[in-house]
């Protein structure tokens, strides 16, 4: 590897013939070669292990495209004189379901971020407490959280808001103590000198500054919610999942149809107002 | 030796009705560095662009002549103005290098017109390709940083890449487009120090954008003064007045 | 004179916050709506209470004697995870690059990116029942679902990567003659491809997730023996199901962090 540095421009450039200095290029140091080889040998016998012994009737890998096909041919046209009878309502319903369930979420979560913020709650213990909630919370999918409210609650969509509610504390609260660890403690500590008490340290330093992130949050967590109440009706904690699951059970493709669609339309409205919202506010 | 490339009626247009560059004659010689001048939004930029086809021209004839014969550039579509890419090195004012990948990878971008796909892919360029490549960074003087990343690099030592990129290809023409306006002045003056000696040894014309009107007559041959996307000087160095600046350029106080 | 009669004009310290109040009022008003149309008295509530107190007691103890029901739901989510998260991925590399508006034209952007969003806002639970129907009860219908959902992230996010890198790289590769596909292997993937990887570890973390539930539809994995146990008021068994999913995506998300921090 004994380069002749710097060499003459003009050798260099113009011969092929004495310019080979039989240098050899490679791409990776070993090192770096051997980590890529482990990380593409770990991927492949993930994949490899999990072909080999998942349970996959071959059968129904083979006709795949054709059932997809025969469903979507029985899905079309969708019966649109379905919706104003039944979906609409359930939809009305699982907007409902969305909605109270943030705001129920919200509520829960604010003072579970207070706690798990370090610059508020300066009690070690506590945060811990806190982040452990959080992280419950956030663990269980609300799918599970509604089955487990269908069995506190009956089904209904008094389970479904719960459900909703507690899957959000941990999202929801996560991201406000996120926020309230990042403020400025300039304000705070001017009020206190001023004398102030705690709640107006909170009401005038601490909630201004917080303010957007609370909106943005908020909006952020809703449409989510949105998309994530559609589901629970499937283990009856109410809202349009109610009448999917009827109308699948049914075999009736054509309402399923009408039902997904409204879905979608609903889904990507929620998105646009709240981009949109969001664009406005903050 | 012949041109080897000629322009004829060259007019590209963003715009309609607004001509960027007004019916551009324009022919370069086969050897030699040849500087265009004008002023900021003149077209100069655009020209270079059109030359490689980076910019569609509205309308007119680019002739390129070289090793494989004489193409209009103007004209081709596809696989054929790949080609003709590969004929033709672009040397950019901020480099561009893809500045993940390592240097040698970037002055091996200059074979991609050749190589087949599955060599780019595994970087299994031919031996004499990886020989050139070294070679060429030996020329410009950056023998130890072929396996260093191209963000690593400073200013100066990147326009050296991207002009070893730009030889990598074998050029019939290589154009260069402000290579010095993001470099201080002592290395805009060593990277087109390097860039004429590694012409003139591959016997490559270049056609030079360059803002640095004193750089431009040390360095080229010929000089076109360009405004409002026509040429109103064609000469060597030596002619280029006070008078021509001023016609290029408008105005009196700045000279 | 007459000015010093004038009453001096009432000065407010604060701007009052019309909006706001407004705002506030017509959340109250609508909480207050919603909740009588959803049937969502006190009394509910509290009797609800009741239950979810007696439903804890029967919770605890965690049983785990039935562990090798269990560990095989289990294998089975972490399989179909894998499996759709390469599937996604390889999916969402042509579809996101097609996405891209910087580079694709709006003929075939348009499409894509249409049918990226329709993958990203049906949920996966509802596209997993739809899969059940037409593919049969089984993990193969939940690899299905959950590909599709990675698509609607992964095609999304790398679309968008792709269309924020510098295009003066691209064109330079561009200018040497390369092909189009040289392009993408030179210019436009060395750019992304970091993120592109950090996209599949944050959906493989999250196929995870989702495959520990898509067997409530019945599609495959630990879904589909926590919901028979719900169904069967096995709640102790449900508590043991729970805490293995919980600690599985736990451990997971501490994995997958370890993985990107070591590559950055």
């Amino acid at each position: 590897m004994s380069a002749a540095k710097g060499g003459d421009a003009m050798s260099a450039a113009t011969g092929d013939t004495l310019a080979p200095l039989r240098r050899e290029w490679i791409r990776h140091t070993p090192g770096e070669r051997l980590v890529r080889w482990a990380m593409f040998l770990a991927v492949v016998a993930a994949v490899v292990w999990a072909v080999r012994t998942i349970d996959i009737i071959p059968e129904f890998l083979a006709d795949a495209p054709e059932q997809m096909a025969d469903l979507l041919v029985r899905m079309w046209p969708p019966d649109l004189a379905y919706y104003p009878r039944t979906v609409h309502a359930a939809l009305v319903e699982t907007l409902h379901i969305a909605t109270l369930g943030t705001v129920f979420g919200f509520v829960m979560a604010i003072p579970l971020a207070l706690m798990a913020a370090r610059n508020i709650c300066r009690v070690p213990a506590l945060n811990a407490l806190a982040q452990v909630g959080l992280v419950a919370s956030r663990s269980v999918n609300s799918l599970v959280w509604a089955l487990i409210f269908v069995a506190v609650f009956g089904p209904g969509a008094a389970a479904g808001v719960f459900a909703i509610a507690f899957r959000s504390i941990g999202f929801v609260g996560k991201l406000l103590a996120e926020a309230l660890e990042e403020m400025n403690p300039g304000p705070r500590e001017a009020l206190r000198a001023a004398g102030a008490p705690w709640g107006a340290e909170m009401l005038k330093a601490v909630w201004p500054q917080v303010r957007p992130a609370v909106w943005g949050v908020a909006l952020f967590r809703w449409d989510i919610n949105v998309r994530e109440s559609a589901v629970l009706g499937l283990v009856g904690a109410g809202g349009i999942g109610v009448v999917l699951e009827d109308a699948i059970n049914f075999f009736q493709w054509d309402q399923v149809a009408t039902i997904l669609l409204a879905i979608l339309a609903v889904v990507l409205i929620a998105e646009i107002v709240v981009t949109r919202v969001r664009a406005g506010l903050l | 030796m012949s041109a080897a490339l000629d322009i004829r009626g060259l007019t590209k247009e963003y715009v309609r009705g607004k001509p960027v560059l007004r019916n551009l004659d324009l022919s370069i010689g086969a050897e030699g560095i040849t500087a265009i001048i004008g002023p900021s939004g003149t077209g100069k930029s655009t020209l270079l662009r059109c030359i490689n086809r980076l910019v569609e021209p509205t309308k007119g004839e680019i002739r390129l002549t070289g090793a494989e014969g004489t193409i209009d550039v103007a004209k081709l579509r596809g696989r054929g103005l790949r080609l003709a890419r590969r004929r033709i090195g672009m040397v950019f004012q901020e480099y561009n290098l893809v500045e993940r990948l390592s240097v040698m990878e970037n002055v091996l971008c200059g074979r991609l017109g050749y190589v087949p796909l599955w060599r780019a892919w595994l970087r299994k360029y031919p031996e004499e390709d990886i020989a050139r490549a070294f070679a060429l960074l030996d020329a410009v003087g950056l023998p130890e940083h072929a396996t260093r990343r191209a963000d690593a690099l400073s200013g100066g030592q990147r326009q050296r890449v991207g002009i070893a990129r730009a030889l990598m290809q074998r050029p019939d023409l290589l154009l260069a487009d402000e290579p010095t306006s993001s470099l201080d002045p002592r290395t805009s003056v060593e990277v087109l120090e390097m860039l004429t000696k590694l012409a003139a040894a591959e016997g490559v014309p270049v056609i030079i954008n360059i803002h640095n009107v004193a750089l431009a007559k040390r360095y080229a041959r010929r000089i076109v003064g360009m405004h409002e996307g026509a040429i109103i000087f064609d000469g060597p160095p030596e002619a280029l007045q006070d008078d021509h600046l001023r016609r290029i350029y408008g105005g009196e106080d700045w000279l | 004179m007459s000015d010093t009669t004038l009453p001096a004009p009432r000065r407010t310290p604060f701007a009052p916050e019309w909006g706001m109040r407004v705002l506030g009022a017509l959340l109250v008003a609508y909480l207050v709506y919603a909740s009588t149309q959803l049937d969502l008295g006190l009394g509910r509530f509290v009797t609800g209470l009741g239950e979810g107190g007696r439903f804890l007691a029967r919770m605890f103890p965690p049983n785990f004697a039935r562990w090798e029901l269990l560990l095989e739901g289990m294998v089975e989510s972490i399989q179909i995870a894998v499996l759709a998260t390469v599937g996604g991925i390889i999916l969402s590399l042509p579809l996101g690059l097609m996405a891209a508006r910087n580079l694709a034209p709006w003929w075939v952007s348009g499409p894509v990116r249409a049918f990226i969003a329709v993958c990203r806002s049906l949920h996966y639970v509802i596209v997993a029942i739809l899969f059940v129907k037409a593919l049969g009860f089984g993990a193969l219908a939940g690899v299905a679902a959950l590909i599709v959902a990675s698509v609607g992230f992964v095609a999304k996010l790398f679309a968008e990567a792709v269309e924020e890198i510098s295009m003066k790289q691209v064109e330079a590769v561009r200018s040497t003659g390369a092909s189009g596909m040289a392009v993408l292997l030179y210019g436009v993937l060395p750019q992304v491809a970091s993120r592109f990887v950090g996209f599949g570890l944050y959906q493989l973390d999250s196929n995870l997730r989702n495959s520990t539930l898509v067997g409530v539809v019945g599609a495959g994995g630990i879904g589909g023996t926590l919901f028979a146990a719900f169904k069967r008021f096995d709640y102790d068994f449900v508590s043991a199901i729970l805490i293995t999913i919980i600690g599985l995506i736990l451990l997971a998300e501490v994995v997958s962090g370890r993985i990107r921090a070591a590559m950055q």
